[in-house]
């Protein structure tokens, strides 16, 4: 287990640094002037001339690269052209927003997810099973902003259910300890901001939320089925054990193996899944941020925050492989 | 191999519970939003943390400030919030461009237009407590004078540059002699402001929020002025520590979500009516109105004008800012045959600016026949015109020779500014009627960032285009000065005596000279016809309707210390 860990967290490394090279690449290869883009229609050719010398953008690209990667190696990602403010600092700042969201997703997805495809598995063919194979069939094509803007429209704009957008009520003079609103509304004891933060996730994570519950319930339902049919379930029930055991130890605990393995790779999507449902809600996560960083050509932003994003992946997937070998006790031995 | 069928009393159990589960989420998620519900219906929690809706304004902006020293800004977002917290010395009378004393209370200009000594008001304190005087001048614009390195960017003292032309110390070969020369406190409490030559236009541009006065001690003490590199925007002084005289005290900034104020208890003018106001942060404009719709703000800014009639059916206050800004249709003389002015007349007479205020621009809004507004000085209302007509338009060019004329059109796409809210159906209006006297043209659609203003004004290669200005302070020179000053690219034009009048009109001393001369120059203008004004688009602003007492200002000096919210 340890060399696994050591022999990832290595490639991780390996992976960083050809992916800084691409995104150096990449982001210099979008058209536009971001030194022009920074100064908008008020630009003067001075003013223009001086902040491309203060970035080094007049330099030769590769210059700028040692330039940027010593940097990185120091820890230093980089400032916002927009703004000056260290990549880093922001991406603290914002990222709780991200995982607050998507966490919210994981646990909508999962707490319904799971106990609906065991239950259309364990009435294979029922008018719950169909709902629940058509349903998920939507919930995977239907787009998540599609579905993050019909959500708003009809549940927050018609009917006043929620609100619109952001992560609390302006109104709410709450105090933040670790920029997890909901978390900080607990530890301060301010009930009633905790509650307001979590009224503001409920659209963004159910739009989120969509992709990972369609996948987890498809995968759930068809696991519990291949498990049914095995021997093992069969000689427990022979054995005349009751139901509610078998269901437990024999049957959930094999079937879930494939769903955290998909929790897993549900990560990637997630985080993308986040950019759209942030801009949508006005949520300041980093997907916001991020999607503001391309319009204003904002390259250290770009860079940092997708290399961050790449790390957190990367991480995430290392998890998943670890816990998979404790669920599964075969994966250990190899 | 299949599953074996379980028989009947068997699967009633579990799978009610799975069932259960399923079911108790759903509930939970259908008593959230009841409770939500309940908690919207009465305007918001009640807890020991929270303040009723009437204590609290709050305001829904396109962005988060890019500091809270405004020094640093040029963005408006920054500004609506350092107006609040910061004063200057010379402010507007709210609603128009026209000057009114603020911290200073009166000023006198001496002959030679180079020194001007300023009375300011008494008793006045910074919220930290330490006292406002003629040294605490002083010191801001030695403070301003003095900045060094990346501080002296455009992208950060953009307004200190575009009016003072230069520091103490110029870090970047560009700049040239600063029109500041040095101020003193007089012994009977005046402050007294040397320039280098005259520039008419120092009294106003005092008005702009850049140049609002700050405790340069709390500045220092903080690491405001950014000195060994840094970057002064991110220092504590810039994020969470910036201390002025206005009705407004800074209390938090959660970035990317909301800026929040208090009342400053201490203030020396009018109190502030609501004991805090708060700048949400709502990027995208129909967010904002889906937000007000909503109750979650109270009022907001750009309104889209295909927005306003919902809005004000539903019964949301409109309130229109007067316009100070001016949209054009630029003429890049450097493409033939734009250079020949026949052809540029020809395109003149074959545009109807009321159809295409009518079809494109929010309601209210008056054409322009010069490249200003009518609120600055040296609006001339005898300037030469080009009246709507298309025979003549069709005359002149067969004149130049150019009856069948094709010219690039260049417009931006993803844009909406207060002169120009969608370029794209600007772009429709004019088109249709330059067809209609037979002038062809070739779209160039672009991105406004990255490419449309690089494609405009940095390169060569354009012909018509859809651009314009928002003016900052009540000077003539901060709409044609800008445009004409110099050769650029946008024009493509080279008129040496253009320019040197606009720099000569910069050092004019009195208002009334002021006046005469501008006149003169925009009829010099619309002569040579660069390019062609179309109209000055009203901006609109929507509030929910228990807000009273907020003054929409064509330069946006808006304060909100007479703001009253009531429930709605």
């Amino acid at each position: 287990m340890l060399t696994l860990v050591v022999r990832r967290l290595g490639l991780l490394v390996v992976v960083l640094f050809g992916l800084s090279l691409l995104l150096f690449a990449w982001v210099r290869a979008l058209p536009g002037d971001p030194a022009r883009a920074l100064l908008g229609e008020k630009a003067t050719p001075a003013g223009i001339a001086e902040v491309t010398r203060r970035y080094g953008f007049d330099q030769p690209v590769w210059q700028q690269y040692l330039t940027y990667l010593g940097r990185l190696l120091h820890g230093d990602f980089g400032s916002s052209i927009n703004t000056g403010e260290p990549v880093v600092r922001t991406f603290s700042e914002r990222f709780p927003a991200t995982i607050e969201l998507a966490v919210a997703a994981l646990v909508l997805a999962v707490v319904v997810g799971i106990p609906l495809g065991y239950l259309a598995a364990r009435r294979r063919g029922g008018w719950l099973d169909n709902l629940v194979v058509g349903g998920s069939l939507l919930g995977v094509v239907v787009p998540v902003f599609f579905l993050a803007v019909i959500l708003k429209y009809v549940l927050a704009i018609q009917l006043h259910w929620f609100p619109t957008s952001g992560r609390q009520n302006a109104r709410i003079d709450a105090t933040h300890v670790t920029n997890f609103y909901v978390l900080d509304g607990l530890l301060t004891r301010e009930w009633d901001a905790s509650w307001d933060a979590l009224v503001h996730l409920v659209l963004p994570a159910l739009a989120l939320g969509s992709i990972p519950l369609a996948i987890i319930v498809r995968i759930t339902r068809a696991s519990v089925l291949d498990v049914l049919g095995d021997d093992h379930v069969r000689t427990a029930q022979a054995k005349g054990l009751p139901r509610s055991v078998i269901s437990r130890r024999h049957v959930l605990r094999n079937a879930l193996l494939p769903v955290s393995t998909t929790l897993g790779l549900q990560a990637g999507a997630l985080l993308s899944g986040a950019v759209l449902t942030e801009t949508v809600f006005s949520i300041n996560g980093i997907g916001s941020y991020l999607f503001d960083a391309v319009t204003q050509l904002d390259y250290p932003v770009l860079q940092g925050f997708i290399l961050f994003i790449a790390v957190v992946y990367a991480l995430v997937n290392l998890v998943v492989d670890v816990s998979y070998g404790f669920i599964d006790p075969r994966v250990r031995v190899s | 191999m299949s599953a074996q069928s379980p028989t009947e009393h068997d699967t009633t159990h579990p799978s009610r519970r799975a069932f259960t589960l399923a079911s108790v989420a759903t509930a939970g998620l259908a008593t959230l939003s009841a409770c939500a519900k309940s908690e919207r219906d009465e305007g918001g929690s009640s807890g020991g943390s929270s303040s009723s809706g009437r204590d609290t304004f709050v305001f829904g902006g396109s962005a988060d400030p890019d500091s809270l020293d405004p020094v640093f800004a040029s963005d408006g977002e920054t500004f609506r919030i350092t107006r609040q917290i910061f004063e200057g010395l010379v402010s507007t009378k709210p609603g128009t461009t026209e000057l009114a004393p603020s911290l200073a209370t009166k000023w006198t200009t001496s002959e030679d237009g180079l020194s001007y000594t300023f009375t300011l008001a008494e008793g006045v304190k910074f919220s930290n407590g330490k006292p406002f005087d003629a040294a605490a001048v002083v010191a801001n614009f030695e403070r301003w004078y003095n900045l060094r390195g990346i501080a002296q960017g455009e992208d950060l003292a953009y307004y200190y540059r575009s009016i003072f032309r230069g520091f103490k110390t110029n870090d970047d070969p560009a700049l040239g002699t600063s029109l500041y020369a040095g101020s003193t406190a007089n012994a009977d409490g005046t402050v007294t402001v040397n320039l280098t030559s005259p520039f008419a236009g120092f009294l106003a541009s005092l008005t702009l929020p850049a140049f609002a006065m700050q405790e340069t001690g709390a500045v220092e003490a903080a690491g405001g002025n950014g000195l060994n590199g840094a970057d002064p925007r991110q220092s504590e002084y810039a994020t969470s520590g910036p201390i002025g005289t206005g009705p407004f005290v800074f209390a938090a900034w959660e970035r990317g979500q909301q800026v929040t104020l208090k009342r400053n208890e201490d203030y020396w003018g009018e109190k502030a009516k609501v004991a805090s106001a708060v700048v949400r942060v709502i990027g995208d404009g129909t967010a904002r109105k889906q937000a007000l719709q909503n109750g979650d703000i109270d009022g907001y800014d750009l309104v889209a004008p295909a927005d306003v009639e919902t809005l004000k059916s539903a019964d949301f206050q409109i309130q229109n800012r007067p316009a100070f800004n001016i949209l054009y249709l630029g003429m890049n003389q450097a493409l033939a045959p734009l250079g020949d002015l026949k052809v540029r007349q020809a395109i003149s007479h074959a545009i109807d600016k009321d159809a295409v205020i009518k079809n494109a621009l929010p309601s209210g809004t008056k054409a322009a026949t010069q490249f200003m507004p009518e609120n600055v000085i040296g609006w001339n209302d005898k300037v030469t015109t080009y009246e709507y007509d298309v025979d003549k338009a069709k005359q002149l060019l067969a004149e130049a020779g150019q009856s069948n004329l094709t010219i690039p059109f260049n417009y931006p796409t993803g844009v909406s500014r207060p002169y120009m809210p969608n370029p794209e159906t600007i772009y429709n209006a004019i088109n249709q009627q330059l067809t209609a006297a037979g002038i062809k043209t070739t779209p160039v659609a672009e991105q406004w960032t990255p490419n449309y203003l690089g494609t405009v004004q940095g390169g060569t290669n354009h012909g018509l285009h859809l651009l314009g200005w928002t003016g900052d302070y009540n000077d003539p020179d901060n709409f044609i000065g800008v445009f004409f000053g110099a050769q650029t690219n946008e024009w493509g034009f080279n008129d040496p005596g253009l320019f040197e009048a606009l720099a000569k009109a910069r050092t004019v001393t009195s208002q009334d000279e002021q006046e005469t001369t501008y006149q003169d120059i925009n009829e010099q203008i619309m002569t040579l016809l660069p390019g062609i004004p179309i109209a000055s688009p009203v901006p609109s602003l929507a509030f929910a309707a228990g807000v009273k007492g907020y003054t929409a200002s064509p330069v946006q000096d808006e304060v909100w210390n007479t703001v009253t919210v009531a429930d709605s």
